[in-house]
C-alpha cells in the first residue's frame, strides 16, 4: 500500500510543472494566442527561482522571482506579437531558444548548489486519514496552489462575465471589438497570465521537485504542456488528467528500470511522451469537441481596423 | 407614418460637419444628418459611400476627424461603444459581432452593460424576445443559429438597453421576403414607441416602403435629403448612383440546349461539424441557360460549391454523381474539371478568386495558364500580359494597369476582372457564387449582362446567389437550397419571390425533380 501511495505522490510531483504550464498556456490560448514559448519561460522561471532562492535563502523569494521572470519573458513575447504583430509561431519559437540559453547562462554559478526543499503541510486531523490523508493532505504547498489554480482557472472561464470575453476574444476578435472590447489589452492580460505559470511551474521544478539547477532541466516538459493543451481540446479538466498521466508513466517507468528489465533506458524515458499523446490523440477525436473549444482566432495576428 | 413637423421637435441625434479621413479615401466629408424620435431614416448610398464608417461613429467605434455630435440637444463625444450604449444607442451589425460558441445569452451577456447573471438574462431575454415577437432560447448556442435568428440576437442585445436610437446596418441583406415583414413589423412598432431607427441599405423599394426620410450618399458625402414615399425607384437611385439605375436585357432562353452540367443523387457528410450534408441533390443545367439556386447561407451552398468547383472531390466511385458534357468528373480535382471547360467564380474574391498581393496578370495565370500562356513549364510573359490587358479591356475593370496588385482593385472591379477571366477561357460551364456581392450597382449591372450574354452563347450557367433580386432578374430556372436539399425546379416565369422565399425556409413541396431529362428541341 505504501509503494502505490508512494507512486501517486511522485505521480503528483511529476505532473505539476505541466499542471502549471499547461494551464496558463490554456489561459493565453483561450485569448487566440498561441505562445510556443512555454519551454522557454518554464525554464527561464525555474533558473531566475533558483539563483534568488540560493542567494537570499528564501524560497518563497524565489517562487515569486520565478513567477515574474516567466510573466517578464512573456512580455517580451507579448511586445512582439501583439504590439508589433509579428508572427506567433515564429516568436514563440525564438522565445524558447532564447529562454533555454540564457538560462544556462544565469545558472553558471549554480549548477552545483544544493536546496533543502519545501516543507510539506500537514493538515491536521484530514492528513491522519488512510491513503488520502498522505496523498491530498501532506502536500507541499505548491501543490495546494497548483489544485487551487485549476478551480479557480475551470470559475475563471466559465462562470465569469472577464472569462465568458477571453474565450470570446479568443473566437473573434473583430466582434470582441465592434462590442467596445480591447482585444490587445484582453490578449496582454492573458499572455501575461500564461508566463507567470510557466514561471511557477519552472519554480516548482526547480525549488521543489528536484530541487536542483540543472541545464536545460525542463527537458521538453514546455512542449509537453503545449501539446497537452491542445489534446485536451483546451479543456481545463482534461489538461490535469493529461499532466497526471505524464506524470505516472514517468515514475513508472524510473520504476521499470529500477527493477532492471532489459529495455534500455533511453527508449524507456520515451514512454511519458508517447503515452501521453497517445491518450490525449484518442480522447480527443470528436470534432464537435473542437470545434466548440478550440479558439477559432488561435495563433492569428490580429490587426485593428480603426 | 405622414409627413411631421420636423422643426417642432428636437432632433434626437444630430451630426454636424463630421469628416472622417483615411489614409487613401476621404469616409466622410463634411456629413449632416438629423433623426427625429420615432423616425424610421435610411441612409442610403452604395457599397464605399461612407454609410458604414457613419454608423461606427455614432456608435463609438472609430473616431471621427472634425465634427459634431448631439444628443437630445447637447453635444457629446463618443469614445466607446459602451458610451453609446449608455446613451442609448445600439446598433445590429452586417457582418453579426456574435461568438458562434457561446450560448445567446453569453453572446448578449458581452453586449449589455448590467451584472453578470445569466439566469436572470436569460428570462429578460424571453421575455423582451416574447413581447417584440422574435422567439428565441437563450440556451442555443449561436453556431446552431439559422441567419434570421442570429439577426435576432443582436436585435434582443439591442432592446434589452430599451434604445432610444437604433442603428440597422443592411439588416435585409441576408433574409427572406417573410424574415424581412417580420422585421419591419419590429421595426415600425418600436418606432410607434419612439425609438428613432437609422436604416442603412441599398434596397430602394425597402427604404421606400419602411422610412420617413432618407439621407443619401455617394463618396462620403451628403448628395440629398428626400422623403422616400414622394420619390420613385428611380429618382432614389439617381441620388444614390448620380445617374440611371442601369437595367439588364434579359430576352428569352434558347430553349434545347443539351445537358452540360448534370448533378444525380448527390449525397455528402460536412465536414465540418457546423457544416450542412448535402442530400441527394439532383440538378441539370442545360446549355444557353442560367439556372440560379436560392438560399439563406449556410444552407449547404458552400459544400455544394466545394464539391462543383472539385476543391473537395468525390470518391471514385462516385464520380458519375456530377457530370460536365457527359464525363464523370465527380471524382476529379478543380484543374482537371477546368480543362473540360468548366469555370468557377467563387464568393470569396481576395484569397479564393484571386491572389491579394500578386498583379493582375500574375492573377491571370492562375486559371488562364490552359489558354497558351506556359510553354515547357515557362511562362510566355507576353502572352500573359495580352489576356490580363484584353480583360481589363473588354470588361472595363478600373485599375492601374495590369501590374496593380489584385488587392487594390475596389471590389466591383476586381470582380469584373475574375468573371472577365474566366469568361476569356471559352468555357462550356460556369459557376458563380454571389456575383454581384458587395459589388455597386453599376459594376453588378455589367456582371449580370456578362452572364447573359454568356447564356445566349450556348454556355449553362449556374449562379449561387442570397440576393433573390438578382436571381429574378437573370436566371431562367430558379431551385432553391434549404437544409441541405433542393426543392423543385421552376421556370423564372411560373414563380414568384413569396412562393420562393417560402421554399427558402425549408417548405417546399417534396416532389423530386426528374434527374435527366432530354428537352426535345422546341426553339
Amino acid at each position: 500500500m505504501d509503494t502505490i501511495v508512494g507512486i501517486l505522490l511522485a505521480t503528483l510531483g511529476a505532473g505539476t510543472p505541466l499542471v502549471f504550464a499547461a494551464l496558463g498556456e490554456l489561459v493565453s490560448e483561450k485569448s487566440g494566442v498561441l505562445n510556443l514559448g512555454v519551454e522557454g519561460m518554464m525554464i527561464v522561471g525555474a533558473v531566475c527561482g533558483f539563483a534568488v532562492a540560493a542567494e537570499s535563502g528564501s524560497l518563497w523569494l524565489g517562487v515569486i522571482t520565478s513567477i515574474v521572470a516567466g510573466a517578464g519573458t512573456a512580455l517580451l513575447f507579448g511586445v512582439l506579437t501583439l504590439t508589433f504583430q509579428a508572427n506567433q509561431v515564429a516568436a514563440g519559437l525564438a522565445l524558447t531558444i532564447f529562454g533555454v540559453g540564457l538560462s544556462a547562462y544565469i545558472g553558471l554559478d549554480y549548477t552545483s548548489v544544493a536546496l533543502t526543499g519545501m516543507a510539506q503541510i500537514h493538515i491536521p486531523l484530514l492528513s491522519e486519514l488512510p491513503i488520502v490523508g498522505p496523498l491530498l493532505f501532506s502536500l507541499d504547498p505548491l501543490l495546494y496552489l497548483s489544485f487551487v489554480c485549476f478551480a479557480a482557472i475551470t470559475y475563471f472561464l466559465y462562470r465569469t462575465k472577464a472569462g465568458l470575453l477571453l474565450r470570446a476574444v479568443g473566437e473573434s476578435p473583430e466582434s470582441a471589438l465592434s462590442l467596445g472590447y480591447s482585444v490587445i489589452a484582453i490578449r496582454y492580460m492573458a499572455v501575461l497570465f500564461g508566463g507567470a505559470m510557466a514561471g511557477l511551474g519552472g519554480a516548482y521544478l526547480a525549488l521543489v521537485y528536484t530541487p536542483l539547477w540543472v541545464e536545460a532541466m525542463t527537458a521538453g516538459r514546455g512542449w509537453i504542456a503545449l501539446a497537452l493543451v491542445v489534446f485536451a481540446t483546451w479543456r481545463p479538466a482534461r489538461v490535469m488528467i493529461g499532466a497526471y498521466l505524464f506524470g505516472g508513466v514517468t515514475i513508472i517507468q524510473f520504476h521499470v528500470q529500477g527493477f532492471g528489465v532489459d529495455i534500455p533506458s533511453q527508449l524507456l524515458s520515451t514512454l511519458p511522451y508517447l503515452a501521453t499523446i497517445v491518450v490525449l490523440v484518442l480522447i480527443s477525436r470528436d470534432i464537435n469537441t473542437i470545434r466548440l473549444n478550440a479558439p477559432a482566432s488561435l495563433g492569428k495576428a490580429y490587426h485593428p481596423s480603426v | 407614418m405622414a409627413q411631421r413637423d420636423r422643426t417642432a421637435v428636437e432632433p434626437r441625434l444630430a451630426l454636424s460637419g463630421i469628416t472622417k479621413i483615411y489614409p487613401t479615401v476621404i469616409a466622410n466629408d463634411n456629413v449632416n444628418l438629423k433623426v427625429y424620435p420615432g423616425e424610421i431614416h435610411a441612409v442610403l448610398g452604395e457599397n464605399g459611400a461612407g454609410k458604414s464608417t457613419l454608423m461606427k461613429i455614432i456608435y463609438g467605434v472609430t473616431k471621427p476627424d472634425r465634427g459634431e455630435i448631439i444628443w437630445q440637444g447637447k453635444p457629446v463625444e463618443i469614445a466607446r461603444p459602451a458610451e453609446a450604449r449608455r446613451l442609448g444607442i445600439g446598433m445590429v451589425f452586417q457582418h453579426f459581432s456574435l461568438f458562434e460558441t457561446l450560448t445567446v445569452a453569453q453572446n448578449i451577456a458581452l453586449g449589455v452593460d448590467q451584472e453578470f447573471d445569466l439566469e436572470k438574462l436569460s428570462a429578460q431575454i424571453s421575455e423582451v424576445s416574447h413581447n417584440y415577437g422574435l422567439p428565441l432560447d437563450p440556451k442555443r448556442m449561436v453556431h446552431s443559429l439559422s441567419v434570421g435568428e442570429r439577426q435576432r440576437v443582436e436585435i434582443v442585445r439591442c432592446l434589452l438597453q430599451k434604445p432610444r436610437l437604433l442603428i440597422m446596418d443592411e439588416p435585409t441583406s441576408v433574409l427572406t421576403p417573410q424574415a424581412v415583414r417580420t422585421l419591419f413589423d419590429t421595426l415600425r412598432r418600436l418606432a410607434q414607441e419612439g425609438c428613432s431607427i437609422l436604416y442603412i441599405s441599398h434596397k430602394l423599394e425597402e427604404i421606400r416602403e419602411l422610412c420617413h426620410s432618407a439621407t443619401v450618399m455617394r463618396g462620403g458625402r451628403v448628395t440629398a435629403e428626400a422623403d422616400p414615399q414622394q420619390e420613385t425607384a428611380s429618382s432614389l437611385a439617381r441620388m444614390m448612383i448620380g445617374r440611371e439605375l442601369p437595367v439588364c436585357e434579359h430576352g428569352t432562353a434558347r430553349q434545347g440546349g443539351a445537358a452540360r452540367l448534370v448533378i444525380s443523387g448527390l449525397s455528402r457528410p460536412a465536414d465540418d461539424p457546423f457544416g450542412t450534408d448535402l442530400r441527394d441533390i439532383n440538378l441539370q443545367v442545360n446549355g444557353g441557360e442560367i439556372v440560379g439556386i436560392a438560399g439563406i447561407s449556410g444552407n449547404g451552398q458552400q459544400e455544394l460549391l466545394l464539391t462543383l468547383s472539385g476543391e473537395r472531390p468525390l470518391n471514385r466511385r462516385d464520380a458519375a454523381a456530377i457530370k460536365i458534357d457527359g464525363h464523370d468528373v465527380g471524382h476529379l480535382g478543380a484543374s482537371a474539371r477546368r480543362d473540360l471547360g468548366l469555370t468557377f467564380v467563387p464568393e470569396e474574391r481576395l484569397g479564393r478568386g484571386a491572389v491579394p498581393p500578386m498583379s493582375l496578370s500574375e492573377n491571370s495565370l492562375l486559371t488562364g495558364h490552359r489558354s497558351g500562356m506556359v510553354r515547357f513549364g515557362l511562362i510566355k510573359a507576353n502572352k500573359v500580359k495580352e489576356f490580363a490587358e484584353k480583360c481589363v479591356k473588354n470588361f472595363d475593370v478600373r485599375c492601374g494597369g495590369v501590374h496593380a496588385a489584385a488587392k487594390s482593385l475596389s471590389g466591383g472591379n476586381l470582380q469584373k476582372f475574375i468573371v472577365g477571366r474566366e469568361i476569356l477561357q471559352k468555357p462550356n460551364v460556369l459557376i458563380a457564387a454571389q456575383p454581384t456581392w458587395g459589388v455597386d450597382v453599376g459594376a453588378a449591372a455589367v456582371i449580370r449582362q456578362e452572364l447573359i450574354d454568356l447564356r445566349n452563347q450556348g454556355l449553362a450557367v449556374l449562379v449561387i446567389s442570397e440576393e433573390l433580386e438578382e436571381l429574378f432578374e437573370i436566371c431562367d430556372r430558379i431551385v432553391v437550397i434549404a437544409n441541405g436539399r433542393l426543392s423543385p425546379i421552376k421556370a423564372t416565369a411560373d414563380t414568384n419571390m413569396e412562393e420562393i422565399g417560402m421554399w427558402m425556409s425549408g417548405l417546399f413541396p417534396e416532389e423530386r425533380e426528374q434527374p435527366v431529362v432530354r428537352e426535345s428541341g422546341h426553339a
